[in-house]
């Protein structure tokens, strides 16, 4: 464990940060996970701050992944894979073996890295979710899957075309339109795993513009491979290395004056 | 590399291609042999008659009509009983018990019903469905075809949907979605055609069948839509009539096996059609 794990110890002396700070949506404490054998994660404790864009960076392998699945647990789906610690959020422990898993995913939504439209209608793909759990006049839906798509920045592309398969739009509309599904049943937090790294560059644009769009209302959890992604959008960064939380501050620190050798050597492309 | 090398791989090579080349066509021949004995004794069989009337008495003209009806319904039926459970059945593998003693086992069990012989699976339904009840009936025929399409069904049903990957599963998972909708709306529905493509070769395989129709529907002489009574088929039929001293039964078991070819051969490229469009991006 090293000293730069305690979020509370970094400075909130840059504009990025002041959005904000201080002011908790998830906290996570001395997080542990193993996918079976070995510690696939070590001692992690972060918070994800509300109304702002958290990234997670490191080299493949180093956990980035695993924590994020650890906040929504969908690991739960692979028998052996276990997380200790705790996790929480609105007072709850996530972690928690009797926690209600339907409670946690109307609050935590989550987008993949490849786009995985449902097999059924754009209209049906957004409004699938928001079945679950709440039951909606038609006109109501309607407006929902309007309000969603708009706020994905897809509604003009689709507006005519409701009706037509979500698989039968190309890769960058598929991932906003798995970006719309997940905010549809508005959640208060994003989890979002490598989601430009099956899109070009144009696209990845769009969407990066679409994440600092939503920052304002949600609190984002993002895992990129793209260091310059991380510094683009995030407020403030976790750098991850083996298992371990390296170091996690604001991202300007991170990307101008890291603390830990191992942060500099890996933003400065020395491995990873 | 030199030159001597090089031709004498060239030798082998060419020597290997040509021994598969010929076995290749060693193996085609029946095929084409049976099949255009099929083609030209079945299409000079074919007249309106065979589908207008009933299997004759020796020594006066018929036709297949009894016989199409009885397999129709058989085969109808039985697809009926056999497609939901393997369906269930088959998501129940890939869904619920991945990686589970219980579906290893269950797996195992179908692969040797899966080779069955289908006389086998013929008496078994005699024991249970017929001799219980003193007559043969079309239900028991139905019985013991869907015993002989549910591990079909199990098999590729199971196989359709472990393509779907997982990562479409998570996303349903992560919006809060229950288990059981996941599998129905998400998973199934996404590869569709490709059940639907299991049922239909599970449906040209139990249409061929004889053995467990000779031991449960036997055979009825007369048009007859009743499945509580002995029902007629056309394999049964063809099993009869082809080893008949009667010249035009032999004449009909030519039809038979001829329509049942086409409807098999008809079911195969219907379920071919299906398989290029599943598999999304």
């Amino acid at each position: 464990m090293t000293t730069a794990q305690t979020s509370d110890a970094a400075p909130s002396n840059t504009p990025h940060s002041a959005s904000g700070e201080g002011n908790p949506k998830v906290q996570i404490k001395n997080l542990y996970f193993s996918y079976g054998s070995g510690d696939s994660l070590r001692n992690i404790s972060l918070d994800l701050q509300d109304k702002s864009v958290t990234a997670f960076i490191g080299p493949s392998g180093c956990g980035k992944s695993t924590l994020l699945r650890t906040l929504n647990r969908i690991y739960d789906l692979y028998p052996g894979q276990k997380a200790r610690g705790e996790i929480l959020m609105e007072g709850r422990n996530l972690l928690h073996p009797n926690l209600e898993l339907a409670w946690l995913r109307s609050k935590v939504g989550m987008v993949f890295q490849k786009p995985t439209p449902f097999p059924m209608s754009i209209y049906e793909n957004i409004a699938f979710g928001v079945r679950l759990y709440e039951n909606l006049s038609r006109a109501d839906m309607d407006e929902r899957v309007e309000w969603a798509l708009r706020k994905a920045a897809l509604w003009e592309e689709t507006k005519n075309k409701l009706n037509q398969q979500g698989t039968a739009l190309s890769g960058c509309q598929q991932q906003r339109l798995c970006i719309a599904r997940a905010i549809a049943v508005k959640p208060e937090v994003l989890l979002m795993d490598e989601p430009t790294s099956a899109l070009d560059p144009i696209s990845t644009n769009f969407v990066e513009d679409l994440v600092t769009e939503l920052s304002s209302d949600y609190c984002i959890a993002i895992v990129t491979h793209n260091m310059q992604q991380a510094a683009r959008i995030s407020h403030k960064t976790a750098f991850m290395y083996l298992g371990d939380l390296v170091e996690f501050t604001t991202t300007e620190k991170m990307f101008t004056a890291p603390d830990d050798p191992r942060t500099n050597d890996y933003i400065t492309g020395r491995f990873g | 590399m030199n030159n001597n090398i090089v031709s004498r791989r060239h030798f082998i090579n060419a020597v290997f291609v040509g021994i598969a080349l010929i076995m290749t066509g060693i193996a085609l021949v029946w095929l084409f042999l049976i099949l255009g004995s099929l083609v030209i004794n079945g299409v000079s069989a074919l007249n309106a008659d065979m589908f207008l009337k009933s299997t004759p008495p020796p020594g006066s003209t018929g036709g297949l009509l009894n016989a199409i009806v009885g397999s129709l319904m058989m085969t109808g039926v039985g697809m009926l009983i056999a497609t939901p459970i393997g369906l269930l059945a088959g998501a129940y593998l890939s869904e619920y018990g991945r990686g589970s003693k219980l579906s290893d086992m269950i797996r195992f069990v179908n692969d040797i019903l899966l080779s069955a012989p289908s006389i086998m699976i013929g008496l078994f339904v005699y024991t249970v469905a017929v001799a219980p009840f003193r007559h043969f009936s079309g239900w028991a025929g139905s019985i013991a075809l869907a015993i002989i399409a549910i591990p079909i069904l199990v098999r590729t049903t199971e196989n359709i949907m472990r393509l779907v990957p997982d990562t479409l599963r998570e996303a349903a998972y992560a919006l809060g979605a229950p288990k059981w909708m996941v599998t129905i709306k998400i998973v199934q529905k996404s590869v569709y055609e490709g059940l639907l493509t299991g049922v239909l070769l599970a449906l040209a395989r139990v249409s061929g069948e004889t053995a467990p129709l000779l031991f449960t529907a036997l055979n009825n002489q007369f048009l007859s839509f009743n499945m509580s009574d002995s029902l007629s088929s056309l394999p049964v039929v063809i099993f009869q009539f082809a080893m008949s001293p009667y010249a035009d039964w032999r004449t009909l078991a030519w039809g038979g096996a001829f329509l049942i070819t086409v409807s098999v051969l008809f079911l195969n490229i219907a379920s071919r059609l299906l398989i290029p469009q599943k598999g999304q991006a």
